[in-house]
Order: structure tokens, then sequence, then C-alpha cells
């Protein structure tokens, strides 16, 4: 009787697999952005939480759901992937945003940004950004409402004309959301990531040069560009995603100073405050081009 | 009637990206979804289009602020734009055949299906819209053959990923993926909304 025998069967080139999983991957993920979320929560109260609660949750309900998997705790945690989207989600959110809006938001970028392309790995588009790109489209008055911290009144960001001291902003005291105040938290989780090798160093360098090479060229202030709204999150957490960036390293750097350039062009030109999310998306739709342009060498490829 | 105070860079760039000519005004859909299954076909298409969109975008400009506005025929700018498409992609083909085999065979049939590409009218009207000069006229033709360009060969780079995954739901195989994929783009280019540039 002949035996059915299993063969081993990857791509080149074939790495020595050194035991990371896409659960231990996104683990390490949800380590580095925990000190911002909880910063978050403290400074924006309980109904914060609720946001983070329910995007997160929503997100894991959907990926169980499509993926026919039961509703245990396994079975809803997956690969971990649709925690840390949803976290993100709830990160660039206005945290005063109604809840069943975060919940539609987190759904529909687990279903159409990610599973509509074919599941992990194969979506072109950050899911996150994309759920925060529909809520911004289909409902920008409630996108637009920013609460300050510690307080209740509504204000303009510091990107919508508000006022801030760079301490203020370094340190997340400001209006905003979620994830976007606290660069200091957010720096420390990136550097986590870094450390465990989950990031590389060519898009957010390049990212950021992009921002402070064409700030003053529209008359900006380097600084104040850097820390404000979701150039930390943007260039550390959103274009670093594995799935969404270029490959190759030359690929990487082009795919970063776009994103800093274009997220510049917006704030400076276009009638949206903030433009770290259109920037990545925007890339994001040239990542498979850049990819094709620039490829890995293959071994033996003159 | 003068020309709008545009800086040359500012159009040139609007006209690439802010006001994208497929993925702002959505003009030349067609085109755009049937040959973006293919990248070579896309590169060829490409640049067809934008020469000949920056060719028509001028010649249509000269006819109409020196035959038909001052023989007050503006009714009849349709139909003769259209037919100046049309035999400027004739012309061009003609030209291309004699000089440059090789780029006439890549082109090949995309030549002439331009001539009913609603990019190129699209770009002919908008000149006459906002009162371009004719060095702007140059700038947002070339301009927005360029982002036509760039669009194309970025939908079909994500064609191409998204065609070999296997895991996409049997439903969106092909051309129902391809529409969400280009709402989607569509929706990343909103951030440059509200950039005054073209008008």
């Amino acid at each position: 009787m002949a035996q059915k025998v299993e063969l081993a069967w990857s791509l080149p080139p074939h790495l020595p697999g050194d035991g990371d999983t896409t659960l231990k991957v996104m683990t390490d993920v949800l380590i580095a952005l925990a000190p911002a979320t909880i910063a978050g929560i403290v400074f924006f109260g309980v109904y914060s939480a609720a946001v983070v609660v329910v995007s997160m949750l929503t997100a894991a309900i959907v990926e169980a759901l499509y993926l026919r998997r039961s509703f245990t705790p396994r079975g809803l945690i997956g690969d971990g992937s649709p925690l840390v989207a949803g976290l993100l989600l709830a990160l660039v959110v206005p945290p005063s945003l109604p809840l069943p809006l975060v919940a539609l938001g987190s759904a529909v970028a687990m279903l159409v940004g990610k599973h509509f392309f074919g599941g992990i790995g194969r979506n072109i588009f950050n899911p996150a950004l994309l759920g925060r790109a529909f809520l911004f489209v289909v409902w920008p008055r409630q996108m637009a409402t920013w609460t300050p911290p510690l307080d209740g009144t509504t204000t303009a960001t510091p990107l919508g004309g508000g006022e801030a001291s760079y301490l203020d902003m370094f340190l997340g005291t400001i209006p905003g959301s979620l994830g976007e105040t606290s660069a200091l938290l957010l720096l420390i989780g990136a550097a986590y990531l870094f450390y465990r090798g989950r990031i590389g160093w060519r898009i957010p360098a390049s990212f950021i040069a992009g921002i402070v090479i064409f700030a003053p060229i529209f008359g900006g202030d380097i600084l104040f560009h850097l820390l404000a709204g979701g150039v930390v999150i943007g260039a550390f957490y959103m274009a670093t995603d594995m799935v969404t960036s270029p490959v190759q390293p030359t690929g990487q750097i082009l795919f970063g100073l776009g994103c800093g350039i274009a997220t510049m062009v917006i704030r400076e030109l276009a009638g949206l405050p903030e433009g770290v999310m259109y920037a990545i998306l925007l890339m994001n739709a040239l990542v498979p081009l850049l990819d094709r342009f620039f490829r890995v060498k293959t071994l033996g490829e003159a | 009637m003068n020309p709008p105070d545009i800086g040359l860079f500012s159009l040139f760039f609007a006209s690439i990206f802010t006001s994208n000519i497929l993925l702002a005004n959505f003009l030349g859909m067609c085109s755009f979804v049937a040959i973006s299954k293919d990248m070579k076909s896309s590169n060829g298409l490409g640049l067809a289009v934008t020469v000949v969109l920056t060719i028509t975008a001028a010649v249509n400009w000269i006819i109409l602020h020196h035959v038909l506005i001052p023989l007050d025929l503006l009714y009849l700018r349709f139909i003769i734009f259209i037919i100046v498409i049309a035999a400027m992609v004739q012309i061009l083909e003609m030209i291309i055949d004699r000089v440059s085999q090789k780029l006439y065979i890549t082109l090949g049939i995309f030549l002439p299906l331009i001539t009913v590409n609603c990019a190129i009218l699209g770009v002919s009207l908008f000149v006459e819209i906002r009162d371009y000069g004719f060095t702007q006229t140059l700038v947002y033709g070339f301009g927005s053959g360029l982002g036509w360009w760039i669009a194309i060969m970025a939908l079909s780079a994500i064609r191409k990923k998204t065609e070999r995954t296997k895991t996409v739901p049997a439903g969106l195989q092909g051309s129902g993926l391809t529409m969400i994929t280009i709402g989607l783009m569509a929706m990343a280019f909103i951030g440059f909304q509200g950039m005054l540039a073209v008008q």
C-alpha cells in the first residue's frame, strides 16, 4: 500500500525557521502598544477603554466568523492578528467615537481590508488604516471630534489649530486620538519591537527623513510635525506592517520617503489637518509596483 | 478671459495626485479596468495615453481659442474635440508606425482604443471649463497622463498579486476584487481633497 509522504515545501529563500509564529510576532506588537494604550486610557477615561475593547473584540469575532473558528478564547485570538488590527484601529480614532461606529469600522477593516483580499499576509492595504479611512468618509463629523485628556470639553488638535507645547506633545497630554498623542510611550514600544527584530529601521527612518526634509520646504516646524498627530504611530507601527510594505531595502526606503512627503503635502496643502493615514494608504497601493521594480536578487541572478 | 493663477509646478503635482484623472475624477475607467490585467499592456497604454493626452490637450486648446471662440462656435466643441482626438491618434499611429516599429507593436490595439478613452476628452473639456492658458494646458495634459499611467501601473501590480492568491472569496475573484481595490485606492486619494490647485 502506497504511503502518503508529507514533503516540506516552501518558496525560496529557505530561511531557517527560528520558531517565529504569527502569534509570537503579534504578541510582541501588542506588548509594544500596551504602554501607550494604558496611558491613553488613563488620559482619556473609561470610555476610551470601551473603544479599545469593542474594536478588538469586533475584529476577533469577525475573523472567527469568517474563518468559521469557534468562539472560545483560543478561536477568538487565533493568530493574534485581528487583535492587533483592532487595537491599532482603536488607537487612531477619536477616543469619544460612538461604539457602534467603532465596531463597524473594525468589521470593515477585517472583512474588506483583509479577508476580501485573501486573508492574512495577502492584504494590500493596512486594515486598521482602511477602517479609519472608511469611518472618515462616512462619518466625517464624528471622526473630527476630539476631547482633550483629563477634561470634558471639545477642542481642536494641535494640527487642527489648537495650542500645545513640545513637551505636552511628547508626553501625550494633548487632544488627539488614543494612541497618537504620546510620542514617548510609542517610541518605547517601538524600541522594544526593534530590539525583538520585528521592525526594520529603513521605513521609519526614511518616513521621518521625508518629513524632516519637506517640513521646512512648506515653512513648517520640523519638531512640531514629527510630534503632532500620527507620525510616530504611523512610522513605527503602521508603515512597518510586514505585509503592506516593500520587501527590498531600496523599495522600503522609497516607500518611507513617499509616506513622509505625502504626509507633509496633505498637512500643508490639503483640506485635511492630518495626512499620515492617507499617506500610508496611498503608498500601500504602490507597494506591489515597488516590489516589482526592486526585487530581491535571487541566488545566481546576474 | 484670463487663465487662473496657478503655478505650473503645483498644477503638475495636482494633476498627477490631487485631482488624478482616474481616482479623483473617475475618467478613463473602462480601459483602466480592462487593461490592468496585464502589466506590460498597462505600461504601453499608460505611455500612449500620456503622449496623446499632452498633444490633444494642446491642439484642442489652439482650436478652442483660435477657431471656436472667435467664430462663436462653442456649441460644436464636443464634436470638434472628438474629431481632433481621433485625427491626432491616427496621425500619431502613422508616425509611430514609420519611426519605431517596436513601439508600434508594443502599443498595438491600444493606440486606436485611446480615441474612445473618456479621460482624453475629459481633459480637453476641463481645460475649456477652467480657462487654462496654453502652458498650463500642456502641463495639465502631461500631468494627467502621468497620473493615469501611475494609477494603472499600481492597479495592475496589485491585480498581479491578488490573482495569485487562492484564498480570495470565490465570488470576488477577478473583476469583483478589482472594483473593490479601485474603490479603496480612490479612498486613499481622498486625502488630497481640498487642495485647491486645479482651478
